[in-house]
């Protein structure tokens, strides 16, 4: 098969399955009896024609660039994290218990405190998976996905049993006290000026960026990074140049998980303030999504999450304003999962047909 | 616990283990094949709303039945073309149709009956109704054996049966066939399967197919059976503890249907935290029994209960010519 110009591949082939993606989201859009056109236009005039809206389209967006960040690195690695959504449940855990049990002279040092213990959360949820994985052979996309439910589920038990308040009825945990409150977008000075009403995108969102930096330079800048990724390109060819596969697998899934886990201090500290049931709400598993879209690269990653807090906020809009229930949304991320992550191979193979016919015409040229 | 409970929870832990049974066997046939399908989840929740819908429109629980399977044929449709014809990754593959279902079930389901989602609770001739074996009312009679052939193995709806029947027939399928023979290898070795001049392909897309039928079975089931129409996200991760059954039974027909009534048992348990309690003597919170499954099949995974081995060429797009 011939080869496509680099351009093409990086640029044209996600574009091209977007397009696809779109597509068929407005053919079924069509079935179901409604109007793709008026569903854009409420999607685009509720969430990005103005602050308000881009305060809650920044504010997915920041929670999706770092599920889309934990599991690019794991692809790196040619690892299948799907433990998204579990790790950032435990790591809205860890925050919860960082800013419950911990008296916090200042946000800022909260803001730490809560970070690192999320992080470790999310870490060591995904810290199982990863031995398994290194040690005993066990695929980690199976055991990830049943560390999810477990996750689900020991949440379950512990805000019904443990962190919900006597007297309470609905299964969280106590409102984090004041002075753990993130300021949003629109506390920050400067900012406001663009964000005069109160908005859920609060300071995460330069964290969610700094990680995105801070993963670049780790993976294409640093000699583990260069050992995670020859590791994701041939196991066997790692190990002959000395790279230690469990040392790799054990790293990778623990930075993967640390990340996912994250996500928890922009929803559960930075909007939330309390841990609910379900916190993640999908956002790990829209990573996969947004990590498949973006090339596996840290830019990609964070326009792909600016694209899929665009979805997720027009998506809210939509279930608000039209007949097309809310549950669009997951139809478009199937969709993108589906054109972007697995059907490349229909998009390139297209292309390179497309391509093939301009290219004799060139050799008459010359 | 007196007798009588436990016959209630053995009822139900087959009522409960039926939808899992069929996706795991449906599950089987796909991963033997060498396909890796983690949207059994998917193609249950779209057969059960296909199911739930005609079944609602008509009246009747056949047609139900046949759309059921119709629908979730489309989506083993599309996981064959992306992963057999495209060569794409099965993995991603699955975890999009498993979106696309839960979305689109929803839009179909509103648009057709603008319920919120859910199809119109069936009635008599839209459900699959209770089959009463024969000898049931006079055996009951009979102490021990009598209660149990009348409460636990009569009494079910016709899936049920059926999906007994498919462990049966998959067992026979498997290992005693041609077809079986060439599965069991097409997963093992797909080179060594086309250079005996069968087709990689056309068995892949076969064994998808099967899948395809079987997980349709287990969510027309769900909807008119199990319960009476279509709820939004009904399978509850049904298709993933049939995935994790069938690692549980080592890819095997005969332990995939006990792995199932295992889970299933536990399921029928998580609803009878009661008697639970009354067992053990500790209160144990519901959450721990839903999660039971799920970290039995890591400790299988991890290789404390004998190691599971999947198939050899499983996940692997083969390509023929290099």
């Amino acid at each position: 098969m011939d080869r496509l110009p680099r351009w093409a591949d990086v640029a044209l082939v996600p574009l091209v399955s977007l397009f696809l993606a779109f597509v068929i989201s407005a053919l079924v859009i069509l079935a179901i009896g409604q109007d793709p056109w008026e569903a854009i236009t409420v999607m685009v005039q509720g969430s990005v024609m103005n602050a308000y809206g881009w305060g809650y389209t920044l504010y997915y967006a920041t929670s999706f660039m770092f599920t889309g960040l934990a599991v690019c690195v794991a692809f790196h690695a040619s690892m299948f994290n799907i433990g998204g959504e579990g790790q950032a449940q435990l790591g809205g855990l860890g925050v919860a218990l960082a800013c419950l049990f911990v008296p916090w002279p200042h946000w800022s040092l909260a803001l730490i405190g809560a970070g690192l213990s999320a992080a470790a959360f999310g870490a060591l949820w995904a810290a199982i998976p990863a031995w398994m994985q290194a040690k005993r052979g066990s695929h980690i996309v199976i055991t990830t996905i049943m560390f999810n439910y477990i996750a689900a589920s020991l949440l379950q038990y512990l805000l019904v049993n443990q962190l919900k308040p006597t007297g309470q009825a609905d299964p969280a945990s106590a409102t984090f006290p004041e002075v753990t409150n993130l300021p949003a977008l629109n506390d920050i000075p400067l900012i406001n000026l663009v964000f005069t009403k109160a908005v859920p995108a609060n300071i995460t969102l330069f964290i969610a960026l700094g990680m995105a930096v801070l993963v670049w330079v780790l993976l294409w800048h640093t000699r583990l990074g260069y050992q995670i990724r020859a590791f994701g390109k041939s196991e066997a060819g790692a190990r002959y140049a000395g790279i230690n596969p469990t040392f790799i697998i054990m790293v990778v899934m623990l930075i993967s998980g640390g990340l996912a886990g994250l996500m928890a201090i922009n929803n559960v500290m930075g909007e939330a303030e309390r841990l609910l049931g379900n916190s993640a709400s999908g956002a790990g598993f829209i990573g996969i999504a947004v990590a498949l879209m973006g090339r596996n690269h840290p830019l990609g990653v964070v326009l792909a999450a600016l694209l899929f807090g665009f979805l997720f906020q027009g998506g809210a809009e939509l279930g608000l304003w039209t007949k097309i229930p809310i549950e669009m949304r997951i139809v478009v991320q199937g969709l993108v999962i589906l054109f972007t992550g697995a059907l490349d191979m229909m998009v390139r193979m297209l292309l390179v047909r497309i391509f093939a016919l301009f290219r004799p015409r060139r050799m008459e040229a010359a | 616990m007196d007798y009588n409970t436990l016959l209630q929870i053995l009822d139900s832990t087959l009522r409960l283990a039926t939808p899992l049974m069929l996706a795991c066997i449906a599950g089987l046939y796909s991963e033997r094949a060498g396909v890796f399908d983690i949207g059994l989840e998917g193609k249950m929740l779209a057969a059960a709303m296909c199911a739930g819908a005609v079944a609602g429109i008509t009246g009747s629980v056949w047609l139900g039945l046949l759309a059921g399977v119709g629908g979730s044929l489309i989506f083993a449709a599309i996981h064959g073309v992306t992963s057999i014809t495209f060569r794409g990754n099965q993995l991603i593959a699955g975890v999009a149709l498993n979106f696309l279902a839960s979305g689109m079930t929803v839009l179909v389901a509103q648009a057709l009956f603008g319920q919120g989602g859910r199809t119109p609770a069936l009635t008599d001739g839209g459900r699959f109704q209770p089959v009463t074996l024969p000898f049931a009312d006079s055996a009951a009679a009979v102490p021990v054996i009598g209660p149990f052939y009348a409460e636990v193995i009569s009494g079910h709806s016709l899936p049920v049966y059926a999906a007994f029947a498919v462990v049966g027939i998959t067992w026979w399928v498997l290992y005693r066939t041609r077809f079986g023979l060439r599965l069991r290898a097409v997963g093992e070795n797909p080179a060594a399967v086309d250079t005996a001049g069968v087709s990689v392909t056309g068995l892949r897309f076969a064994a998808v197919a099967i899948t395809g039928v079987l997980c349709g079975l287990a969510g027309a089931y769900m909807a008119t059976a199990l319960q009476a129409g279509f709820g939004k996200e009904m399978t509850a991760g049904r298709g993933y503890i049939a995935l994790a059954a069938l690692i549980f039974a080592k890819w095997r027909p005969v332990a995939a249907m006990w792995a199932c009534l295992l889970f299933g048992f536990f399921q029928a348990l998580a609803l009878r935290p009661d008697v639970v309690e009354a067992v053990v003597q500790v209160k144990v919170p519901v959450p721990f029994l839903t999660a039971l499954p799920y970290v039995l099949t890591v400790f299988v995974l991890a290789g404390f209960v004998g190691k599971a081995i999947p198939p050899r060429a499983g996940g692997q797009p083969y390509v023929k010519e290099r």
